[in-house]
């Protein structure tokens, strides 16, 4: 696909916001202020770093990207539609009965879902499984997990960082998001994970930082990353319910959907935000 | 039927052979240890292959996301371990990452049963069968021999989509007949008068209790169901008919193993008094695999118990 401008992306970026508030309202429930907070780096990816076709979502020489804390999948469905992979009209089916758009991501639904996931700590081990298959075939594609700060504290997920760096699996990507912020509160009540960069780079990881909200600073990261020799996190200091001031920061946006009235104030708010 | 002079080889043995088999076959399998791989004898495999052969150590959650990344790019895994950890350990990966996306993984549970042995309850499988068979689209073999498990492991690689292969550590018997499909059981004997059905090593002892019971003039149809799911409906439901009367073996518990998916077959289509062998709602222990299927009443005296108890009714 075609690269957007920074411009261009911050644009993309606001209309994928308000997709989310609408399909989060309509589905009734959801997971509002992880999805918001990932906006502006799923629409860096899909609109700027990816090498993918969307009318040929399974093109084997693709990069892979894999939604491993797929509770925020409302932003992942809205940055595919907007990117081509389906009709928009299929954004408010969300949770819906029938519906392509599962609760949580299913791949054999939905084109452009590599994975299943939904229980934490799995997508991470999956994404290892592709990298090591892209270098069995001798293919040059990477393979981006995103992963939820909370979801670190799956043991599974160290298991994989592990077989990564074992592996020299270069190709790998993980890119966190790190809002601080669980189901249950902070993550530093909930399970402190002290410094994630020192924990990464014991584990013989390549470790770099970005401001999840900076176009350019995402941009530029991510193509760092991609240089890298070894697996590489990118620690993304995101702000949960990014956009939209009521939910900002508020870990009760974690897992709820906007009512009708919430919804109207946060679309007026990212339409005067544009 | 039964040679006590024949050599015994374990099924262990037929899996690791067919690996051997299949790696020279085709370049898409791809075998994945977590630190067993001597005792599930993939080591041959590792020896012969190393560029598909995959060691992530003792992380068997990690091991099944794995197998699902590297089966959802083309390739088919054998995911490997004992069974008590495999899927015992890793069932909702088994769950999420493999069967709801229905990835080519291959599941390999080994040293499963009370036959397991000297290493005791912790690592006896005996509920395995019971968490993959409620699992769509996961399709779960426990072949009976060497010969046999060389065959499920073949079947298993030619099959697309996920599946679970359950055998044994010990020395056993070999008694099938050399054919294996997906989806069939076999009769080893035919009879007019009982019906018994299992699967795994231990189905020797209904073929042991089948001799016995033909001196006292009663004839034992003995059927060995590898394919528990999907299970050989057709045939069991032919048996149950002509008999009247079925009987389960299986090294495993009795709640939610073979004898459940017979009972829920029969109970549906065509009730028939049943009754079955297997481990009664307890944890193993240690000792060898005989003694322990003596003690937890699995052997031929208590198959012919209760053949004789069926046959009263």
């Amino acid at each position: 696909m075609a690269k957007l401008s920074v411009g261009e992306l911050k644009t993309t970026a606001n209309t994928i916001r308000q997709d989310i508030i609408k399909m989060l309202y309509q589905a009734g429930s959801g997971h509002s202020g992880g999805s918001l907070g990932m906006t502006d780096i799923m629409t860096v990816l899909y609109f700027n770093i990816l090498k993918h076709t969307p009318h040929q979502p399974n093109n084997i020489y693709r990069d892979r990207l894999v939604l491993s804390n797929g509770h925020v999948c409302p932003v992942l469905y809205a940055t595919l539609a907007r990117a081509g992979y389906f009709p928009l009209a299929k954004l408010k089916t969300l949770r819906k009965i029938n519906s392509a758009l599962q609760g949580h991501p299913h791949r054999n639904s939905l084109p452009g879902i590599e994975t299943s996931s939904g229980p934490l700590g799995q997508g991470i081990s999956q994404a290892v499984g592709m990298a090591m298959a892209a270098a069995m075939n001798k293919k040059n594609h990477h393979i981006f997990c995103i992963t939820s700060d909370g979801e670190h504290d799956e043991g599974q997920v160290w298991e994989a960082i592990m077989t990564a760096h074992k592996y020299k699996l270069n190709n790998l990507i993980n890119i966190v998001d790190y809002n601080g912020i669980q189901i249950d509160g902070p993550t530093k009540y909930i399970m402190p994970l002290q410094s994630l960069r020192h924990k990464y780079e014991s584990f013989n990881w390549h470790v770099l930082e970005m401001d999840g909200h900076n176009i350019k600073e995402i941009i530029r990261t991510i193509n760092k990353a991609k240089k890298m020799k070894k697996p590489t996190a990118i620690i993304a200091h995101t702000i949960l319910g990014k956009g939209v001031s009521f939910m900002e920061n508020q870990y009760i946006w974690h897992g709820l959907a906007p009512n009708q009235e919430q919804k109207d104030r946060a679309i007026k708010e990212l339409q005067n935000g544009k | 039927m039964v040679n006590n002079n024949k050599p015994l080889k374990s099924t262990r043995d037929g899996f690791g052979e067919a690996m051997l088999e299949l790696g020279k076959k085709n370049q898409d399998i791809v075998v994945i240890s977590a630190d067993l791989a001597e005792s599930t004898r993939v080591h041959h495999f590792a020896k012969r292959y190393p560029s598909r052969f995959v060691e992530v150590g003792v992380a068997e959650q990690n091991m099944m996301g794995v197998a699902a990344g590297l089966a959802i790019e083309g390739k088919i895994p054998f995911a490997t371990s004992f069974g008590a950890f495999n899927p015992g350990r890793n069932w909702d990966q088994l769950r999420v990452s493999v069967c709801y996306s229905n990835a080519n993984v291959k599941i390999i549970g080994s040293h499963t049963g009370l036959s397991v042995g000297p290493d005791g309850a912790s690592h006896q499988a005996l509920e395995d069968i019971a968490i993959t068979r409620p699992l769509p689209n996961l399709v779960v073999l426990a072949p009976a021999d060497y010969k046999e498990t060389k065959l499920a492991t073949i079947a298993a690689a030619k099959h697309h989509g996920p599946v679970y292969i359950r055998f044994s550590r010990q020395a056993s018997e070999i008694f099938t007949k050399g054919k294996f499909t997906i989806g069939q059981a076999q009769i080893l004997l035919a009879g007019p008068d009982v019906t018994i059905v299992g699967y795994g090593p231990i189905l020797n002892e209904a073929l042991i209790a089948t001799r016995e019971l033909a001196k006292k003039k009663i004839k034992v149809e003995v059927i060995n169901s590898p394919s528990i799911k999907p299970l050989d409906e057709k045939t069991i439901l032919k048996s149950a008919k002509k008999t009247g009367r079925v009987i389960t073996i299986e090294d495993h518990q009795v709640i939610g193993g073979l004898g459940s998916a017979i009972a829920e077959l029969l109970a549906e289509k065509m009730p028939t008094p049943m009754r079955m062998i297997g481990v009664r709602d307890q944890f193993g222990e240690s000792g060898q695999a005989e003694q322990l299927w003596e003690k937890y009443q699995m052997t031929h005296p208590y198959i012919i118990k209760a053949v004789l108890e069926l046959i009263k009714k």
